[in-house]
């Protein structure tokens, strides 16, 4: 085995009396797709932001790489290798598609402390921009500014942005969220393609893509664990199915 | 492959058209000492050399307001700074500008240094009351300077020299330096919002929380366009010195600061010309309107407001609003 690219030991975080991170182990694998699923306010994105480090945990270790990140910014973990994408829409409203992008790429390709070279006419930027944007088939859209995008092109950007940062791993929160059947359909193709390349930590409600993309699922309910293993596993877990699978959300998320 | 059809993302609005704008501009500024030949005399060159130079400064602060969306309230203070670096230097003998102008620029960086990394950990409002709190303790230090004429100011018996010149000395070599000086920092200005450095800030400004999920420390490309803006400011400053031969405390007021602000907004933010324009047009209404009335704010301030409500994006703004209806 090839061990744990991220592990998260012991994660506690409250929020006054509210704990929404309860002590929280948790592994994810090279080569590996791991869902983690949960009702609203179970602290998924909770957890996210503290992986990301825009939240800072209360207790607790998070190794990336065999690495101690607990204590770094969320700009020094980026530059370790995690990209993250967002559940609300985080992009860049007044550049283009491109630049977006771009603006994630340059941040592999040396020094962002240059002040006269024209950065817009960088071809390898400029590529390395327009290859994510054609694995999630936005190319066509390149010049668009991206504010008017439509909000499933929005979602699509937000991850060709996380995509050309050349991550090692992926955290994803929910990257499915507002899309129609169609749209999520086509973007579960997409990742699964892209799940070949990268270690994927991913949040969804869309119950489909999950059981299609995961690896393993995790159940968090109330900032805890309750469940953990392969999709079938989950499915049938009684604790997993009377906290979530079974209650509001049946197999197809509404 | 797609690199050279892409190889020019997000071009300004008519790129074009706004060189041709400032070509005009530069243009008709070059020719001001010869009209004032003839009508306006000293008086009008005077004048010119005083938009010049406040251009100078508005162009460095649209880098931050504009591009950065750090609206700072103090930035007359690396004015002064800047100023006083020269007045100070040229009363203790030190008469050499390309010493003046490095010790002048290495002082407003210092300041902006250290004030900045305060400052930059705020937003918003904080960060303009926390701009405006360190640009008074610049003008309050440099009021208490009793050696250096205290409130008062510092009178500036001799000009300083360029490369062992009096190139500085003559009305015309503070001219076209001053004019040199604003197409420099209007060009350098324009190559740095457009470099890599200058799509970070720029990003930033849209959303710092998705350029640090990139990997980018926003602080630390926010503090730099902060030293770059001063350390600029402080040239115009060391031309002020210059030029006016007459430094005081007030050059780093608060007030001077809003003004900054003033033609930024009305200029047209973020926009190659708008700083400039701003700034050119907010001289000449002030010298325009207190020249009929004494109470020119009256007038000026309405003004503002019918601009503020029907230039959205400022003067630049409204030209670009025109042109479009013609064609």
């Amino acid at each position: 085995m090839t061990g744990a690219v991220l592990e998260l030991r012991g994660l506690h975080k409250a929020f006054g009396a509210l704990v929404v991170t309860d002590g929280i182990d948790l592994d994810l694998h090279r080569g590996e797709c791991h869902a983690l699923i949960g009702p609203n306010g179970a602290g998924k994105t909770t957890l996210i932001n503290q992986i990301s480090g825009a939240l800072q945990p209360d207790a607790g270790r998070i190794s990336f790489e065999g690495r101690d990140v607990t204590d770094l910014s969320v700009a020094d973990r980026a530059v370790a290798g995690l990209g993250r994408s967002f559940q609300i829409t985080s992009i860049l409203p007044d550049f283009t598609v491109l630049e977006n992008v771009a603006l994630a790429a340059q941040r592999r390709d040396g020094s962002s402390f240059r002040f006269l070279g024209r950065a817009a006419r960088e071809t390898r930027l400029n590529d390395a921009a327009m290859e994510a944007l054609g694995q999630l088939g936005l190319e066509t859209r390149a010049d668009v500014v991206a504010g008017a995008l439509s909000y499933g092109e929005k979602r699509l950007l937000e991850l060709a942005i996380a995509i050309a940062g050349q991550p090692h791993v992926l955290l994803l929160d929910e990257p499915m969220a507002g899309m129609g059947r169609a749209e999520s359909e086509s973007l579960t193709a997409t990742l699964l393609g892209i799940k070949k390349r990268y270690p994927i930590l991913l949040i969804e409600h869309d119950m489909e893509a999950v059981f299609q993309l995961a690896d393993r699922v995790s159940v968090l309910v109330a900032g805890a664990i309750v469940a953990s293993g392969t999709p079938d596993e989950v499915r049938t877990d009684p604790q997993a199915r009377a906290a979530y699978l079974g209650d509001d959300h049946t197999g197809d998320a509404a | 492959m797609s690199g050279a059809s892409h190889a020019v993302a997000a071009p300004p609005a008519r790129p074009r058209s706004a060189l041709v704008v400032a070509g005009i501009i530069f243009a008709a500024l070059a020719l001001i000492p010869i009209v004032a030949e003839f009508a306006g005399g000293a008086y009008l060159t005077s004048l010119a050399v005083r938009a010049m130079i406040l251009a100078i400064v508005a162009i460095s602060l649209d880098l931050l307001m504009g591009h950065g969306g750090l609206v700072s309230f103090g930035h007359s203070a690396f004015v002064a700074i800047g100023a006083y670096a020269a007045g100070i230097m040229l009363t203790e003998g030190v008469y050499e500008i390309t010493l003046i102008l490095p010790v002048a620029m290495g002082a407003a960086a210092l300041f902006a240094l250290a004030s900045g990394a305060v400052c930059m950990r705020t937003s918003g409002v904080s960060f303009i009351m926390i701009t405006l709190a360190f640009g008074q303790m610049v003008y309050f230090a440099l009021g208490s300077l009793a050696q250096y004429g205290a409130d008062d100011g510092l009178t500036i018996w001799s000009a300083p020299d360029a490369l062992g010149t009096k190139w500085l000395a003559s009305k015309t070599g503070v001219y076209v330096t001053v004019l040199i000086a604003l197409v420099g920092t209007w060009a350098l200005v324009h190559r740095i919002t457009g470099s890599r450095f200058g799509r970070v800030l720029r990003a930033a400004r849209q959303n710092p929380v998705r350029v640090s999920s990139m990997g980018y420390s926003v602080f630390r490309y926010r503090l730099t366009a902060y030293v770059i803006a001063g350390m600029i400011a402080a040239v115009a400053g060391v031309l002020w010195a210059t030029h006016a031969a007459f430094v005081s405390p007030s050059l780093g007021s608060w007030q001077r600061s809003g003004d900054l602000i003033v033609m930024v907004v009305l200029g047209g933010m973020a926009t190659r010309n708008g700083a400039l324009i701003g700034a050119l047009f907010f001289i000449v209404i002030e010298e325009v309107l207190s020249s009929i009335t004494h109470d020119w704010r009256l007038i000026f301030g309405p003004l503002l407001i019918l601009i503020a409500l029907y230039a959205r994006g400022g003067l630049v703004g409204l030209l670009d609003r025109i042109q479009g209806d013609r064609t």
